[in-house]
């Protein structure tokens, strides 16, 4: 069972868990009645975020639930430092039914290691693309106003931001959005 | 600088650790550090376990039961140094409280006979009532098991009690899952100032020194950087007796306030912080002096005592066996040992002893100290009882098997 708010993550740890033969896989959001619908699944594994702030509900419910007969721990094998410090890091955490082998349980949790991680360094490059989206309207705006304010060209309006962030060792961007400010402020209607 | 990260939850008792780094007491001793901000006390628990973090705010009672290997992947966990003693309150929706005394004040003073009004008020009510606590080991819940147990009432059988990070309780009882919380400040406030709760008890008034956040490090990890340890407490008492001085009252509540500390409005933090809380929207802030405590009455002290007293509750709740193995790993936890070994030669109000009988001190009273004067301030549960710490077994034998009071 994977419990997950975010529907893309989610999906990239499922299908990775399909290809590698599971197919009892379960995508629970950590909302209202969650833990009922786990106590009715009775999972061998549960697969969480580290982070999600519903794990401490979780855990009291697994210490008070009679449903679920047996004991859930963190991690099968306490033993095996190496493989809890890269789930940490990868902000993996898991419940695993406690008795399950170790054989069985050990290549979930490094998929789900692995899928968590890409997971991230697409997250990254997504929002270093919507970051870099946004600077480029921003540096547009600037020189829009740089261009009827002071009527110059495109090229000439680019050239004047940039030797100003140079001069004053700041990023393009940052002059930009000084300059949109300070028009804004002067009336510059822009 | 040494590098050093601690793991916090975004409440108000995380004050001396944010103190700690933006008023520079951090950085005097050469130590820089990062403060880690996470939303439930698992969390903060795994990444202290696992080496995520050097350190970090915690419930006393968890790292007492991490220790003992009740709260998943067991690790030997040490406090050398409380974060603050005191912080919470009781709040329940206006629907429940309807049934309580309508004077506030004198319901939130009057802790005892309040418990007896609380137990005939979950009778008239139309459900169960669902209480929201922040942790099984935690103060809260333990401080909430007490009061309820002693007028007959099981927390496990009469009330529903669930588990919610304390960020999150306003808005689960906005939406009705909860019926009340007991949390730390500031939630409480919000709640109050939202009109979705009225104040129902206060720590102080169930405990009037109430063990509440320590700082917690791994056993092994303190012994391998002593030096480091010593700097960071000695950091973390400087940090605490600003966070005390009425002149920073305001700067603090501000600070806190920002979306990377607690990320609530400064006028809700201010209130516990100053002692003057609002215990329902429609009436004025009442005195409560010893609503949150940071460095009076050498606050910061682990005494061992007070480790012993949350194993007591242990014990009396059914999380553990009582043994004598057990006590002694519980006791250990707390660490004045290490306490004195870092702020001894830096003019600290020292406590001569390491264990107190909890809860028999009634007037201010000044106590050996090693250097200086110290002043402890009463200490008395609401009930009168005195915990020993020599003798558990003596204290637990009042209350009747399955906890409630005999």
């Amino acid at each position: 069972m994977i419990i997950d708010d975010t529907g893309l993550r989610a999906t990239v740890l499922e299908e990775g868990l399909r290809e590698a033969g599971y197919d009892d896989i379960h995508v629970v959001p950590p909302r209202g009645a969650f833990v009922a619908r786990l106590e009715r699944m009775a999972p061998d594994v549960v697969l969480m975020d580290l982070g999600d702030p519903s794990r401490d509900t979780l855990e009291e419910m697994l210490v008070v639930s009679r449903a679920l007969a047996r004991p859930i721990a963190m991690f099968v094998d306490r033993s095996d430092e190496a493989m809890i410090g890269a789930a940490i890091d990868a902000g993996v955490s898991a419940y695993v039914v406690d008795g399950l082998r170790k054989e069985r349980v050990k290549p979930i949790i490094d998929l789900a290691i692995r899928r968590f991680n890409a997971f991230a360094r697409m997250q990254t490059a997504l929002d270093e693309a919507t970051t870099a989206l946004a600077d480029r309207k921003t540096i547009d705006k600037a020189k829009t106003i740089l261009m009827t304010s002071r009527t110059l060209s495109e090229p000439d309006a680019y050239a004047l931001l940039r030797s100003t962030a140079m001069n004053q060792n700041r990023r393009i961007v940052d002059v930009a959005e000084a300059l949109i400010t300070a028009s804004g402020l002067l009336g510059g209607g822009a | 600088m040494t590098p050093l990260s601690i793991a916090f939850l975004p409440l108000t008792d995380s004050a001396v650790l944010v103190a700690a780094r933006e008023k520079g007491f951090a950085a005097d001793r050469d130590i820089d550090l990062m403060l880690v901000r996470t939303t439930s006390w698992a969390t903060v628990r795994d990444r202290l376990v696992f080496g995520q973090v050097q350190a970090a705010h915690m419930l006393a009672p968890l790292a007492i039961a991490v220790t003992l290997g009740l709260s998943q992947h067991p690790a030997a966990l040490a406090a050398p140094f409380k974060l603050n003693v005191n912080g919470n309150t009781l709040v329940m929706a206006n629907r429940f409280a309807a049934a309580l005394d309508p004077d506030v004040a004198r319901r939130s003073a009057d802790a005892l006979g309040t418990a007896h009004d609380f137990a005939a008020a979950i009778g008239l009510y139309h459900h169960k009532p669902v209480i929201g606590v922040v942790h099984r080991f935690s103060s809260h819940a333990l401080m909430l098991r007490y009061w309820l147990g002693y007028a007959g009432i099981d927390a496990d059988r009469d009330v529903a009690l669930r588990v919610l990070p304390p960020s999150l309780m306003v808005e689960a009882l906005r939406t009705g899952e909860i019926d009340g919380f007991t949390a730390g400040e500031p939630y409480g406030s919000v709640a109050v100032a939202g009109g979705l709760a009225e104040t129902v008890a206060l720590g102080p008034r169930i405990w009037q020194r109430g063990v509440e956040k320590v700082l917690a490090l791994r056993r092994d990890w303190m012994e391998a950087n002593a030096d480091t340890v010593d700097r960071l407490l000695q950091a973390l008492a400087a940090a605490a007796a600003w966070c005390d001085d009425p002149a920073n009252r305001n700067e603090l509540a501000v600070l806190l306030a920002r979306d990377d500390y607690v990320g609530q409005p400064a006028a809700h933090i201010l209130p516990a912080l100053s002692g003057r809380l609002v215990l329902r929207a429609d009436r004025s802030a009442v005195d409560v002096p010893d609503a949150l405590l940071f460095h009076r009455e050498a606050a910061g002290f682990p005494w061992r005592s007070q480790a012993l007293w949350i194993y007591s509750q242990l014990v009396r709740w059914g999380m553990i066996g009582a043994s004598p193995e057990h006590e002694r790993q519980a006791a250990e936890v707390f660490r004045s040992d290490v306490y004195r070994r870092a702020l001894g030669e830096t003019g600290e109000p020292m406590p001569g002893a390491s264990l107190k009988l909890e809860g028999a001190v009634t007037q201010p009273m000044a106590v050996g100290g090693h250097r200086g004067a110290l002043t402890l301030g009463p200490d008395r549960f609401f009930d009168g009882a005195v915990f020993d710490p020599a003798d558990v077994a003596g204290y637990l034998s009042r209350y009747r098997a399955g906890g409630s009071d005999a």
